[in-house]
């Protein structure tokens, strides 16, 4: 099975509908960066605390809300998560507090969060009559509680076994039930016998909440992760340029570099269009898409300097459209793949990685159009610009030895 | 086959092996599936973001030592130009490293200028500014740039100790190399770290002081009113705990005037334990004994001593003042409203000793085991469908070569995983989706000698050199891209945290893994399979 047997594209007459295809993008998305939406900065970068909060059913948002104003939280967000991968359940929460001024006051990290649990423990805990909440109960405490009360008589040294079956009871509580088990009944399953299933009813009620993840930024640390995060683009894109001009001529690597940041600042206009938040692994998936794009770049290049010995009597142009016709191929193939598999992370892999994976899944797709729709034009206008014929710079090692391999 | 391919299966056999046995662990061979699966997660490092577990940055604040080791600079100073008879007007601390003395005696001004060379000779001397017969003192920087790496090696000393004897699992402690006296911990399967947080934070500090004044002041204003304004020399003004000394007792804030000199400090405790408090049924005490050293010094304080009252001071808060009713040798008790809990956390803060400063938190992520959990089930569901997906493209495009790609891109995973359990790199959510663009990207190699292929075939060129073409002329572009993703990855890692770190990680050695596999042992079955087919055979691909 082929697909793209005996393509024969005018791809360079074609560039100026990539070329409008581009600005287009980058006109809807940055207006909507600069008028519209703006872009979401995430926790890492602007500091702050959320609290990310899953409860037994859909839960009361404005009631939530209200008892927050009331505890004194005024700056505080409140926002509903659906989980697509879940089958669409909506029973998580993420509860943000700004603290944009907390500089340098007494204030601790956690006051916030602290606040907000309080608000939560009132509204929903039930410690009724001194129980505590089982679903919030970590490993430990559970132990020394069934080491106490002994449900399986093992006499004073059963502090492993105790140990080793408080663990089982909170795997099965986070792993089957996410985290929130509605009825004792629930952890038969975890080898409870029905004597610890008796203590645990005795000692413990089930809250209708539990907190799934927090993170608390301070603002120090935010700007020192804006900084790291544009330090570490940077000097990724530099390292490229350099490793481009020495494999080509510098034309290419600047006709590479304005590619892939073309795909980035489209990146970015998708990520405010669709109100993702960008955060470090967002930067992580930034990154990865201009190593990518390069990839692409550099197969239609290396395709181009190949060519540029064999085929001697022809313009650059003409070159370059055969070296992608030549390679469409492999470049359909392999965004086609990529784009298939982070796809499939994007609809499958779970809340924590979409927004990851909703910058790759665009970068993919950009990223490749972008070689041959920009990378390649800029070097053939620059060289008409100059007046040249098509020229590359004879010298390097792997040069010579393509050279070699083509006499062959 | 030739016995060159034969040595090329053998090693690559090898390392096939090599991996199974990292992944699925060689002590215990597993039988049965629970058991791999045991063994699976234990070679495996999880990360946070995937185990659950508390991640915290914490910040010393290295200037407070620094201003205290001027303080105590001062007090030195204060005392020595008192013996020496050396005259000045004025000795105050204005900055963290500087020290203003003023309206020096010109007669003993020659005398004082050889006091702090040769007494002080962590200070440099220079004539303040503006102030005639007035000197200022810096304390000199290598001694502050020690000054400060010792603070923060203390600082992580007695944090590791704390941690430790908190009994956690694997918890890590180090500096985060971010600069600015930064510490990171990390504490994988604690899903709240509140109880570790205050042990952390607690200062620590324990100190002994004779009451001076044998009843507390309601006010720092009334205690200095009763000494007509003017403390007596060598005494202080330490306010005592707000809370009651027992549960439902309001606290009322009270102040007491203490020696400044303390009989006895932490640094001289032998051991802390706890014991069910003997004057508050209901709640828990901090027993203490000290060492021999500082018994010797104990007993006869408190033999002369009878009578008077004794603050336990801790973190400059007056906790209890008892009288003392006789001597004792080397024990003592802490007592304030202490659960069992917080008496055995005191306990514990005691036996590792103070912080030479105190700490703030700067940054806080606590991943809860249910989600968790769940970030584990959902990457491991999206890889195996990613996988799926390329795995059904592949053998559709590319028929009998799609499978040798299959094999390769299986073994690249293999080689991948089982790496990363040898080396004990840490897996993060981000390091799943690393495996997965290791799928999608690794499939690149192989499509770039199989297009080539089929490109030298559709010249007319015969199987076996189609195939050397393939590959000679596919190697440097696979190279090429690479280099430049692993570039990226490399400043991911440089500049990235934790999870970012994962994915970098496992985006590079999967990359590398694959330049392996796309060329040696596509190759290598490639290489077997035209040995076996007739000269003439279609190659399928």
């Amino acid at each position: 099975m082929e697909f793209f047997k005996g393509v024969n594209v005018d791809w360079m007459g074609k560039a100026k509908y990539f070329v409008a295809l581009s600005l287009t993008l980058l006109a809807i998305g940055w207006i909507s960066i600069l008028r519209a939406h703006g872009l979401r900065y995430g926790i890492d970068f602007t500091g702050g605390t959320l609290v990310y909060v899953r409860f037994a059913g859909p839960p009361p948002i404005d009631q939530i809300r209200k008892g927050l104003e009331n505890a004194g939280l005024h700056d505080s967000s409140i926002q509903g998560i659906t989980d697509i991968s879940n089958a669409g359940t909506q029973n998580d929460v993420v509860i943000g507090l700004e603290k944009k001024g907390m500089e340098e006051n007494d204030e601790s990290l956690d006051a916030g969060k602290q606040a907000i649990l309080d608000v939560l423990h009132k509204m929903f805990g039930s410690d009724t009559a001194g129980k505590q909440d089982f679903n919030s109960i970590t490993p430990s405490a559970l132990t020394a509680y069934l080491t106490e009360k002994d449900p399986l008589s093992l006499g004073v040294n059963a502090g492993d076994r105790y140990k080793q079956l408080a663990q089982q009871l909170t795997n099965t509580r986070d792993a089957d039930h996410g985290g929130i088990v509605t009825s004792f009944d629930q952890l038969k399953n975890a080898g409870a016998t029905q004597s610890v299933l008796n203590a645990l009813s005795a000692g413990f009620s089930l809250g209708n909440f539990t907190i799934r993840d927090v993170e608390i930024v301070g603002p120090k640390v935010g700007a020192q992760l804006r900084r790291q995060a544009l330090w570490a683009t940077l000097y990724a894109l530099g390292g490229m340029l350099v490793y481009i001009a020495i494999r080509f001529e510098w034309v290419y690597g600047a006709a590479a570099v304005i590619a892939v940041f073309h795909d980035v600042l489209i990146t970015l206009g998708f990520f405010s269009l669709f109100h993702y938040e960008i955060s470090l692994t967002v930067i992580a998936a930034l990154l990865t898409l201009v190593g990518y794009s390069m990839n692409d770049t550099i197969v239609i290049f290396d395709r181009v300097r190949e060519n540029l010995r064999l085929m001697r009597r022809e313009t650059l142009p003409v070159i370059v459209n055969r070296s992608i016709n030549q390679t469409l191929s492999r470049t359909i193939l392999t965004s086609g793949l990529t784009f298939l598999t982070v796809l499939v992370l994007f609809i499958m892999g779970g809340e924590v990685l979409r927004a990851f994976s909703f910058a790759m899944v665009v970068g993919v797709v950009v990223g490749t159009y972008s070689s041959f729709g920009i990378a390649a034009p800029i070097v053939v206008v620059w060289n008409k610009y100059r007046g040249q014929g098509a020229s590359i710079r004879a010298g390097s090692a792997a040069d010579k030895r393509v050279a070699a391999e083509a006499r062959r | 086959m030739n016995s060159q391919l034969k040595w090329k299966f053998i090693f690559i056999v090898l390392v096939i092996l090599f991996c199974i046995f990292g992944v699925v662990g060689m002590p215990s061979f597993p039988t049965s599936r629970a058991q791999l699966k045991d063994n699976l997660a234990d070679r495996i490092k999880l990360g946070l973001d995937l185990k659950g577990g508390s991640h915290l940055v914490l910040q010393v604040q290295v200037d407070e030592a620094i201003g205290q080791r001027c303080d105590q600079t001062v007090d030195q100073l204060n005392k020595q130009l008192h013996e020496k008879n050396i005259i000045v007007g004025e000795i105050r601390r204005s900055s963290d490293t500087q020290i203003l003395v003023l309206n020096v005696d010109p007669a003993t001004s020659a005398a004082f200028r050889d006091l702090i060379t040769n007494q002080f000779p962590d200070w440099s001397m220079a004539p303040a500014a503006g102030q005639v017969n007035g000197y200022q003192l810096d304390m000199k920087p290598s001694v502050v740039a020690a000054l400060r790496h010792d603070t923060m090696d203390q600082s992580l000393e007695t944090i590791t100790r704390r941690i430790n004897a908190l009994g956690l699992t694997e918890p890590t402690i180090a500096f985060t190399g971010r600069g600015d006296n930064e510490i990171l911990v990390q504490l994988p399967g604690e899903g709240d770290p509140t109880r570790a947080k205050s042990v952390i934070q607690a200062g620590g500090q324990l100190a002994l002081n004779r009451v001076a004044d044998d009843q507390p002041y309601p006010s720092e204003a009334a205690a200095l009113a009763s000494h007509g304004g003017v403390l007596p020399p060598g005494t202080e003004i330490v306010p005592g705990r707000s809370e009651g000394n027992s549960p439902g007792q309001p606290g009322q804030q009270v102040y007491y005037v203490l020696d400044r000199a303390p009989i006895v400090t932490g640094q001289d405790l032998r051991s802390a334990t706890t014991s069910p408090s003997t004057n508050y049924p209901g709640q828990y005490q901090v027993d203490f004994k000290l060492s021999t050293a500082a018994a010797a010094r104990f007993g006869p304080f408190t033999e002369a001593n009878v009578g008077r009252r004794m603050a336990i001071v801790l973190d400059h808060k007056v906790y209890t003042a008892p009288t003392i009713n006789s001597k004792i040798e080397d024990s003592g008790l802490i007592e304030g409203n202490f659960s069992q809990e917080t008496a055995q956390d005191l306990a514990l803060v005691l036996r590792a000793g103070a912080l030479p400063a105190s700490i703030k938190y700067l940054e806080e992520r606590t991943v809860g085991p249910s989600l968790g959990a769940d970030s584990i089930r959902e990457g491991v569901r999206a890889s195996i469908g990613s996988l799926i997906v390329v795995m059904i493209f592949l053998v559709i495009y590319y028929r009998l070569s799609g499978v040798n790609a299959v094999v390769a891109l299986i073994l690249n995973l293999v080689i991948l995983v089982a790496f990363m359990a040898y080396a004990g790199a840490v897996l993060t959510l981000p390091g799943i989706a690393g495996v997965i663009l290791t799928i999608g990207m690794g499939v690149d190699s192989n499509v770039l000698v199989f297009e080539r292929i089929r490109e030298e075939l559709r010249n007319g060129k015969a199987n076996a050199s189609a195939v050397e073409l393939g590959f000679d002329r596919a190697f440097l572009t696979i190279i090429d891209t690479h280099v430049t993703t692993i570039v990226s990855a490399i400043f991911l890692f440089l500049f990235g945290t934790g999870p970012v770190r994962g994915f970098a990680v496992t985006l590079v050695i999967g990359l590398l893994a694959n330049v392996f596999t796309s060329i040696y042992v596509s190759r290598a079955i490639f290489d077997y399979h035209l040995s076996h087919m007739e000269r003439q055979a279609q190659l399928s691909i």
